[in-house]
């Protein structure tokens, strides 16, 4: 579970990036974040992340308080979250299979289990076919697709999307969103940031709105 | 346990492949690793040389006193008898002109020269081994036996094996200062090429770290890089030194031989080389962990 509690965040220089953040999601949910660019989508996934750290208010993950993390700690809550980046952060001097195997060079798997877990993680994508391949081979939305198996290897419990299909047609974004949704009918909870709000229409599940850093509103977007 | 040591490896051989990639860069680096160690190394096995060359000399202080080969055996035997009196002689012995001659006779290829001798041309000799003192009681003990009478010289034989143990104690202190500079030399370079590598792979970084990396999972392929580092350019060192020694050796024992003697350098021991491979690992362990700790903390997920 994931709780946000009048939560804010103000960078250096003065610019405040979420203003009095207070919501909740649930284990196993689906939430869209929606709104323009700089209202604070990437900020509040961030945050989750411990990739930036609240200005005030708390931020409880699965019962971590993750503003009060000591940085030693910061590794050990990142590997129960899947992140996809717009910008995928791949790594171009490696094979499609090695940017899989990555997360699992610090698991406790076997070689065996760990090689295992990365086919099946490219399967469930669709780019079991193109393991040799190199990154920069792919097109945008199989890099997308790359990036969130990746992301599903380590079987994280909440998978966090910051404009998974900002550079792609409708279709390739069509087909990146529902591999989100598959994933959340088994039980990982998906928080998934995006400005295209009529590929969320499509979804009709819960979407948090926010404008300059603050709460529109909240409802299902049917 | 099994999976840290399964870490440790998969470090090691990243390091090793990162190592094998820039093959042109990592053997300049290992040379001038190499050289830079060579020299304090070389110096060292160079002194232990000398040291070990002092020793086998008698460092005892001892006066050789020739006595006129004029003079009658009587004389010589007074003179050691006298000795014997003086508290500033611990031992004295005789060795007489007929002892002398036979020893030369037994000396390897002397036998001919000996025989073809008319007369015995070696004097009566006292060796006199001088109590504990400073190298100024030696030499005035030396001034007045050579003035005593039927005495034809006094020599002070230990003085040069004690000048070179002298020079020995103040070239060892000069090579533990040129092997501080250089150690901290071969830190300052395995710092700089750590620093290098956390650059290049910037974007590796950063990707890990995101997905749960801790730091030092980050930093154990970067110190096995230094590790190896030092590693190489200990094996270039160890290279550089057998060279220089083989060499100086050839010429080191045609001298020796015209002395008599089987003296020559010795290569470092297994337990030195063992040694020195350890610290020189260990230096560049240390300049990686320096780099690390410094520009690891730099590169954060954006």
């Amino acid at each position: 579970m994931i709780s946000f509690s009048a939560v804010s965040k103000r960078f250096p220089g003065g610019k405040d990036a979420l203003r009095g953040l207070t919501f909740a999601v649930e284990d196993g949910e689906l939430l869209f974040i929606t709104g323009h660019s700089g209202a604070g989508k990437s900020t509040l996934l961030k945050l989750i992340a411990a990739i930036e750290r609240p200005s005030s208010g708390s931020i409880l993950v699965n019962g971590q308080n993750v503003g009060a993390l000591k940085p030693a700690a910061i590794p050990y809550l990142r590997r129960n979250l899947g992140l996809v980046f717009q910008d995928q952060k791949l790594l171009y001097d490696r094979s499609v299979y090695d940017n899989v195997m990555l997360p699992l060079a610090f698991s406790d798997h076997s070689p065996r289990e760990a090689a295992r877990r990365a086919r099946a993680a490219l399967d469930k994508v669709g780019l079991l076919q193109r393991e040799r391949a190199n990154p920069i081979q792919l097109s945008g939305g199989e890099q997308q697709r790359l990036a969130i198996a990746r992301a599903v290897v380590n079987r994280p419990s909440i998978l966090l999307a910051d404009e998974p299909t900002a550079n792609l047609d409708i279709d390739s974004a069509g087909q990146i969103l529902d591999i989100f949704v598959a994933f959340n009918r088994v039980g990982v909870s998906v928080l998934l940031a995006t400005h295209d709000l009529a590929l969320v229409e499509r979804y009709g599940t819960r979407v948090l709105r926010l404008a300059e850093g603050r709460q529109l509103d909240e409802g299902g977007s049917a | 346990m099994r999976a840290w040591l399964r870490q440790h490896r998969l470090a090691l051989a990243a390091a090793a492949r990162k190592w094998l990639a820039q093959r042109g860069a990592a053997l300049l680096n290992a040379l001038a690793l190499g050289v830079a160690l060579a020299l304090p190394a070389g110096g060292y096995v160079v002194l232990e040389g000398l040291q070990s060359l002092s020793t086998r000399s008698a460092i005892d202080p001892q006066l050789s006193v020739f006595m006129r080969t004029d003079a009658k055996p009587e004389a010589a035997r007074q003179l050691a008898a006298r000795l014997r009196g003086d508290g500033r002689v611990h031992r004295v012995r005789l060795i007489t002109r007929e002892d002398a001659l036979a020893a030369l006779r037994g000396t390897s290829g002397l036998a001919d020269v000996v025989a073809a001798l008319g007369s015995n041309p070696l004097p009566d000799t006292l060796v006199v081994t001088v109590a504990a003192g400073s190298d100024g009681a030696l030499d005035q003990l030396a001034d007045e036996l050579g003035k005593a009478p039927g005495v034809a010289a006094a020599q002070a034989d230990a003085l040069w094996a004690r000048r070179l143990a002298a020079i020995e104690r103040v070239g060892r202190l000069a090579l533990a200062l040129v092997a501080a500079i250089l150690a901290v030399g071969l830190v300052a370079i395995a710092f700089n090429t750590i620093r290098l590598q956390i650059l290049t792979q910037r974007d590796e970084i950063e990707v890990s770290k995101l997905i749960g990396a801790t730091d030092s999972f980050i930093q154990r392929p970067f110190l096995y890089l230094g590790l190896l580092q030092g590693l190489s350019g200990v094996m270039i060192a160890l290279a550089l030194v057998w060279a220089g020694l083989a060499l100086m050796n050839t010429e080191i024992a045609g001298l020796a031989r015209t002395y008599g003697s089987d003296f020559h350098l010795p290569f470092f021991s297994t337990a030195e080389a063992i040694a020195l491979a350890l610290l020189a690992g260990g230096l560049g362990w240390a300049g990686a962990y320096m780099s690390v700790s410094k520009y690891l903390r730099e590169i954060e997920p954006k």
